[in-house]
């Protein structure tokens, strides 16, 4: 079995859904990070059968908004001293702003680049995102973020 | 209260303020004149970046018939977007002229994107195949006139439903009443978009169904509702030819329909109603055009807030 040291102090984003743990490792630009981050992609989890973790050993800002958007079943827990001394569960973001993209070649955003990307969450069940502007529908299969 | 307001989706008014939204339209309609001065010393600008012939003079028509003034521009090639000047620039300019503004722009969502950044009430007039709310407080005005309520009807919806925005705009606004059911009659192509059906319909459990043939269902109808298959909304000039004499509304058809139907239309009509029923008591469409007048007058005051007589 993969072994990843535990971290002293800094983030670790726990319970991501398999697979998206790449696109939240981007979406925080953890790519040109010069500390200590370890992305470790389908662990064995009881609850999530598999599940991605980023341990990141280092305190950086994070929106959690869009790590809501993302995936809302993340857990963010902050470590000092190797323990955690906090846990943050997400939640869906009502509103979230310069995220996506609107992929209606109909909207005003198509064509006037300075407008703000906004999608509102319209219902809370289906998870689903429209375009404040269109009303067009975010698909989390078709866009990246 | 509706002063300083946008209408950008026909959702933004509730049932009680589209009530005596009406109410006001009504008094209009039984003594115009009264109204005559209403709006006298305020502007209304018509920032149309697309081609509009009834929407954008049914707006003139209105604030000229309420004692208020106009001004605008009717394409976007001669107003500054032809310079490249983004909806918000221009917004926050003409709101240093004008009182109130009709905005109808090609690209959906351009009204709210105004409406956002305008110090003056922004009206949607048409956003690309999104909403056109005027034109909805026009169908629902026209069918409370002549039928005396708005609730307990089925209605026929019947053409191109999936960019006629007049169509959507109706869905959701009638879907706010008691016992309406819908009957959505078009090309397998042209069906109402998903958002409609899910969000609007099955979400508030509306009775509904969608059927292909108008002649199978035209007598049970209260209401129809033809709209035109729109050339611009098409990617492809093969699919318009093929789709665009689909549902044409004749007097064979018409035979089959009851007595009282209403059959509405936003105008302007290609081929979808042949003129030979325009003369049947039952085709109210150029009424409804009258009306989109009269409510239009009532939105205007309501938003400019101005003393009501």
């Amino acid at each position: 079995m993969l072994k990843v040291d535990s971290i002293e102090k800094g983030i670790v984003i726990d319970h991501i859904a398999a697979g998206k743990g790449m696109k939240i490792y981007k979406y925080l630009n953890l790519d040109t990070a010069q500390f200590t981050v370890a992305l470790i992609k389908n662990v064995c989890s009881k609850k999530m059968g598999k599940k991605d973790i980023i341990k990141i050993e280092n305190v950086i800002d994070i929106d959690i908004d869009v790590l809501g958007f993302i995936d809302h079943n993340i857990t963010i827990n902050i470590i000092e001293d190797s323990m955690i001394v906090r846990k943050v569960n997400l939640a869906l973001p009502k509103e979230v702003k310069n995220v996506v993209k609107c992929s209606n070649p109909r909207c005003i955003t198509s064509i006037e680049q300075e407008i703000e990307h906004k999608f509102r969450l319209v219902n809370k069940e289906d998870k689903l995102y429209r375009c404040i502007y269109c009303d067009q529908a975010y698909d989390p299969n078709k866009q990246d973020i | 209260m509706l002063k300083g307001r946008h209408l950008i989706d026909p959702m933004d008014l509730s049932v009680e303020e589209l009530e005596r939204l009406f109410e006001l339209a009504g008094k209009i309609i039984e003594d115009p004149k009264k109204y005559a001065e209403s709006c006298k010393g305020y502007l209304l600008a018509t920032c149309f970046y697309e081609p509009s012939t009834r929407t954008r003079l049914s707006f003139e028509a209105a604030m000229l018939r309420l004692g208020g003034q106009v001004l605008g521009f009717s394409s976007s090639d001669s107003s500054s977007a032809s310079k490249g000047e983004s909806v918000k620039d221009t917004i926050q300019t003409i709101g240093c002229y004008a009182d109130i503004c009709a905005m109808r722009h090609p690209k959906e969502g351009a009204p709210k994107v105004a409406a956002l950044a305008s110090p003056i009430p922004v009206i949607n007039a048409g956003d690309g195949g999104h909403q056109h709310p005027t034109q909805t407080l026009t169908d629902l005005l026209t069918i409370r006139s002549l039928k005396g309520r708005l609730s307990n009807f089925t209605v026929g919806l019947c053409g191109d439903l999936k960019f006629g925005r007049t169509v959507h705009s109706l869905i959701k606004a009638l879907a706010r009443y008691d016992g309406i059911k819908f009957v959505l009659i078009s090309p397998e192509e042209l069906k109402i978009p998903d958002y409609i059906r899910e969000e609007i319909l099955i979400k508030n459990n509306i009775e509904f169904e969608e059927i292909e043939r108008l002649e199978h269902t035209i007598g049970t109808l209260d209401i129809l509702y033809m709209t035109r298959v729109q050339r611009e909304r098409f990617f492809n000039e093969a699919d318009y030819i093929r789709l665009k004499d689909s549902y044409i509304l004749d007097k064979s058809k018409m035979k089959m329909a009851k007595e009282d139907l209403a059959v509405l239309h936003p105008l302007p009509r290609v081929n979808e109603i042949s003129v030979e029923i325009d003369n049947d008591p039952r085709a109210v469409y150029f009424k409804q055009a009258k009306y989109g007048m009269f409510v239009r007058m009532a939105l205007i005051i309501k938003l400019l807030g101005v003393e009501e007589c």
